[in-house]
């Protein structure tokens, strides 16, 4: 069995970008979004369990998340999410080799990889932006109501 | 089941959820806009609209395939988070044991609330 090595960098770094970049930072973002979305999606089926009471024990269940602090943090969630899902897709996309572009010789001024993949970066950082805009609009209507 | 065939799973859960749960955010957090154009029942978490979902087979069979996909994609993104923190192989078993039986538990109980309440025809709005 191949040794593994040690991570002498342990939380450090997962927080540190070091020389990496945005990217880096994406990475530790992608982390912390996945680690939170755990752990609301947890409670999530605790509390959706809820149903099996029918819609008094629903609805008893429902007027104790009334306050805004809860509708913030479902908000906190749906960002999340939206960052999570499309800078996975990005992810998926990379792992397969896909709009990464070819290999070739090392000629100066250098395009390293991260650079060629920096436009994919940027756009998919856009379409969770416009998410994440669409939710708080809906979100805006829906507390102004 | 080899590591690479668990990473492949990872992935192909990751885009079940993607589908699934952008379709669930979708449901629930752009009602009011949806609404606006005529599509949509406006809030979402109204117990005559969650009861209404959850008694469609088609919500609960999506419900059941979401909290799997999700639930694996999790834990063993949760998983691989603590293997980079160089465990040693004692405490690598006790966190795969934790993850898997987290992970089983969580599935089960909402999957038996999933088709209990689909079940449940006499709360028919």
């Amino acid at each position: 069995m191949q040794k593994r090595l040690k991570n002498n960098l342990g939380l450090g770094g997962w927080l540190s970008g070091g020389r990496y970049g945005i990217e880096r930072y994406a990475y530790t973002l992608h982390r912390i979004t996945g680690l939170g979305i755990l752990l609301y999606f947890i409670m999530h089926i605790i509390v959706t369990g809820s149903r099996m009471g029918g819609p008094e024990a629903w609805e008893s269940m429902m007027a104790s998340f009334e306050k805004p602090i809860f509708k913030l943090g479902e908000f906190m969630i749906f960002i999340a999410f939206a960052f999570h899902g499309i800078n996975g897709i990005r992810l998926i996309l990379v792992e397969l080799g896909a709009m990464i572009g070819k290999p070739g010789l090392p000629s100066f001024p250098y395009n390293y990889s991260t650079l060629r993949q920096r436009p994919l970066f940027v756009a998919v950082m856009v379409v969770a932006a416009v998410i994440i805009l669409i939710g708080g609009t809906d979100l805006y209507f829906l507390v102004m109501k | 089941m080899r590591e690479s065939k668990l990473w492949f799973w990872h992935i192909t859960a990751a885009i079940a959820v993607v589908v699934l749960l952008g379709m669930h955010m979708g449901i629930m957090h752009v009602g009011e806009i949806l609404s606006f154009v005529g599509i949509g029942a406006g809030d979402a978490v109204k117990s005559a609209n969650v009861f209404h979902r959850s008694q469609q087979a088609f919500f609960m069979a999506t419900y059941i395939l979401l909290l799997g996909a999700a639930l694996f994609h999790g834990f063993y993104g949760l998983r691989s988070m603590l293997f980079e923190l160089s465990l040693s192989s004692g405490l690598e078993k006790a966190v795969s044991g934790i993850c898997a039986v987290a992970g089983i538990g969580l599935f089960l109980y909402g999957s038996y609330a999933a088709i209990y309440v689909f079940r449940m025809k006499e709360v028919l709005p």
